[in-house]
């Protein structure tokens, strides 16, 4: 463990031609993110697919996917620090900064969606402490906080010896703070999706595996971009921990729906999500369960695949395309399910869609470039943050990383 | 001279004129240097048996009483108060009745709404503070009654008793202003010159107010009562 901490040196991002036509990219998906925000802002919300009926839509999933995410990564740091593992802390770094900045990538998304985005500074003053959603306000600024304290912990040599406190702060944070999220959808009462307790574990087990997806990834470009190189064996551990996050979701996704199934009163919702109200059963069976669970969990573990780094890119963004397609379900598909008003009858007539069997939504292009520039807020802040300051080594390499690694190829 | 009245005739008539004054007088208007209080409750008390299918001039009241305009769009066009119209599985029986907030004394809106925008006055009535929402919609999200809307695009002609904004949430909020001036609900009143009398208006916490004693007579219901909310809008005859 001495030598190779000893081994690891941290180096700013160069800024070289693959860097600045990344962040420029970037830059333009952000520019016309907030010129949608900017219609969406003066026209009002009636040129989102959003309705009294479909009230939260695409930004609330992209900005969700982010802040999920944003937890998820602080896995690597945290199972470097928390857990002790070798090979985890020098990537520890740059996994506190992502999850910073994919944090803030969702919440930018999440308050341009406002109706009143102008009254930021309300939900800062006036605060309701019954509500969930002000207690993930307090939570989402307790999480900046204790990373910026981790990481000058990291970072600054003098603090060193109390990174390991702030690191285990920072993974219980986390861990709340999931349960936060988790529950803004499990404490609604009045709607068959949600109103139970497990969508919290559930939403920590998605911000497991997907966070450590969107690590891996971003991991791969930002080395691939400096040109640094990052070790085959690294790949394939941070894979295999995937593995097992993307199986646990899984796992929580499954009991989530065998419960409701179970349930008389949720079975007209489960059959709705499960096999009738398309797309939901469409997203949930093929969108989740093949493309997010049960390709990416064959290109981990199948020997043929699990040795390729390219493999692993791929499972990582099956993972993510996976919890774009549960959360779609989640959100969307929980509203899309009719409230149930009058229980025992059937409702024949209603000016609000009361009678509808489905709320229809189709998302416009304004809600997505919105999503789209949360994205591109957490890249470019965690890759300008990483060219001003050394947050990403300058090799991780199999042997730098741990000298002591078994690289079975 | 026998068709004139003589003193006991007359003290006879005019006390039960009197009485016939009671209940208006139940609703006195609330002086303004006074708070509201939680002495009272305001709350509804629907006989759908009355409420015609078809008959929306409780709707039309509301919306007209309060500038609630719309843009032609029904997916996003506000609306306070709607008609519904309802099949029983079992039964068979139809029913058509209104349906708004039903300020209820746990309101899940107020209890998730993060910046208090929501709230309940002490008399029960369900507001939304219009300086204070931020358009975060989360009251949407839970309210059991869809009752609420989200202002999906600018408003003109706006009342001045009734503040609107785009991008802001509103509904239902009892006719606030009426009742404090000692008036009753737009669409009680509305229903009731349309002669069918189907909403009653009163004071939940007067044991002698016509609505506590008709709840006292008549099986009743709270729309989702398993919820526990306790609505303060009942259903007679659902």
């Amino acid at each position: 463990m001495k030598t190779s901490k000893k081994s690891i040196i941290y180096r700013e991002l160069d800024g070289n031609l693959a860097f600045w036509t990344v962040i420029g990219v970037l830059g333009a998906v952000i520019a016309v993110g907030l010129g949608a925000a900017y219609y969406m802002e003066h026209h009002g919300h009636h040129v989102t697919g959003m309705s009294n009926q479909i009230v939260w839509g695409m930004p609330h999933i992209f900005a969700i996917l982010l802040i999920v995410a944003a937890s998820g990564a602080l896995n690597v740091a945290s199972v470097g620090t928390v857990f002790n593992k070798t090979l985890y802390k020098p990537m520890g770094r740059f996994s506190a900064l992502m999850a910073a900045t994919l944090l803030i990538g969702g919440l930018s998304i999440l308050v341009l969606d406002l109706g009143r985005p102008d009254r930021l500074i309300v939900a800062m003053t006036s605060y309701n402490f019954k509500s969930i959603f002000a207690w993930n306000i307090i939570l989402y600024n307790g999480f900046l906080a204790l990373i910026i304290v981790y990481l000058w912990f990291m970072m600054e040599r003098k603090m060193n010896a109390y990174y390991p406190y702030a690191g285990f702060a920072a993974f219980i944070w986390r861990l709340v703070l999931t349960t936060g999220t988790g529950s803004i959808f499990g404490f609604l009462v009045s709607r068959a999706a949600y109103d139970t307790a497990i969508l919290a574990p559930l939403f920590i087990s998605l911000s497991l595996s997907l966070g450590t997806a969107v690590f891996l990834m971003t991991l791969m470009a930002v080395s691939k971009i400096s040109n640094r190189e990052l070790g085959d064996a690294v790949v394939r551990r941070l894979s295999r921990l995937l593995g097992v996050f993307v199986a646990l979701t899984f796992y929580f996704v499954v009991v989530y729906h065998l419960s409701n199934a179970y349930l008389a009163k949720e079975t007209a919702f489960e059959t709705f999500i499960l096999f009738t109200g398309n797309p939901y059963p469409m997203l949930l069976w093929f969108g989740f369960g093949i493309v997010g669970t049960l390709l990416p969990l064959l290109l981990i573990y199948l020997p043929k695949f699990d040795r390729t780094p390219e493999f692993s890119l791929l499972s990582a963004f099956l993972v993510m395309l996976g919890a774009f397609c549960l959360l779609y379900v989640i959100i969307i598909g929980g509203q899309a399910f009719p409230l149930e008003i009058f229980p025992g009858k059937e409702v024949l007539e209603s000016s609000f869609g009361d009678a509808n069997k489905i709320h229809l939504y189709a998302p416009t292009i304004w809600e997505i470039l919105l999503g789209f520039a949360g994205i591109g807020i957490a890249l470019i802040a965690a890759f300008l943050a990483s060219w001003v300051l050394p947050f990403f080594p300058e090799t991780l390499a199999d042997t730098a990383v741990d000298p002591h690694l078994k690289i079975t190829t | 001279m026998t068709n004139q009245l003589n003193r006991r005739q007359f003290l006879t008539l005019s006390s039960s004129l009197m009485l016939l004054t009671i209940p208006v007088a139940a609703n006195p208007p609330r002086p303004l240097d006074q708070p509201v209080t939680s002495q009272k409750r305001w709350g509804l008390l629907i006989d759908t048996s009355k409420c015609s299918t078809g008959c929306d001039a409780c709707v039309n009241a509301c919306h007209i009483d309060n500038g609630v305009t719309g843009h032609n769009r029904p997916a996003t066009d506000a609306q306070w108060i709607r008609k519904v119209t309802v099949k029983d599985k079992q039964t068979q029986k139809v029913t058509s009745l209104p349906l708004m907030c039903q300020h209820c004394e746990n309101p899940p809106c107020v209890d998730v709404c993060p910046t208090t925008a929501s709230f309940k006055r002490a008399d029960g009535i369900v507001l939304v503070d219009k300086h204070l929402c931020i358009g975060c919609r989360y009251c949407m999200m839970a309210c059991p009654y869809k009752a609420r809307s989200f202002i999906h695009e600018k408003v003109e002609n706006q009342k001045p008793h009734v503040p609107r904004g785009m991008g802001t949430v509103e509904a239902c909020n009892l006719c606030v202003k009426r009742v404090d001036e000692g008036k009753l609900p737009s669409c009680v009143e509305a229903c009731k010159n349309a002669g069918h009398n189907a909403i009653l208006f009163g004071d939940l916490r007067d044991a002698n107010s016509e609505i506590s004693q008709r709840l006292q007579k008549v099986s009743s219901a709270a729309l989702r009562a398993d919820m526990g909310l306790n609505p303060g809008v009942r259903y007679e005859n659902l």
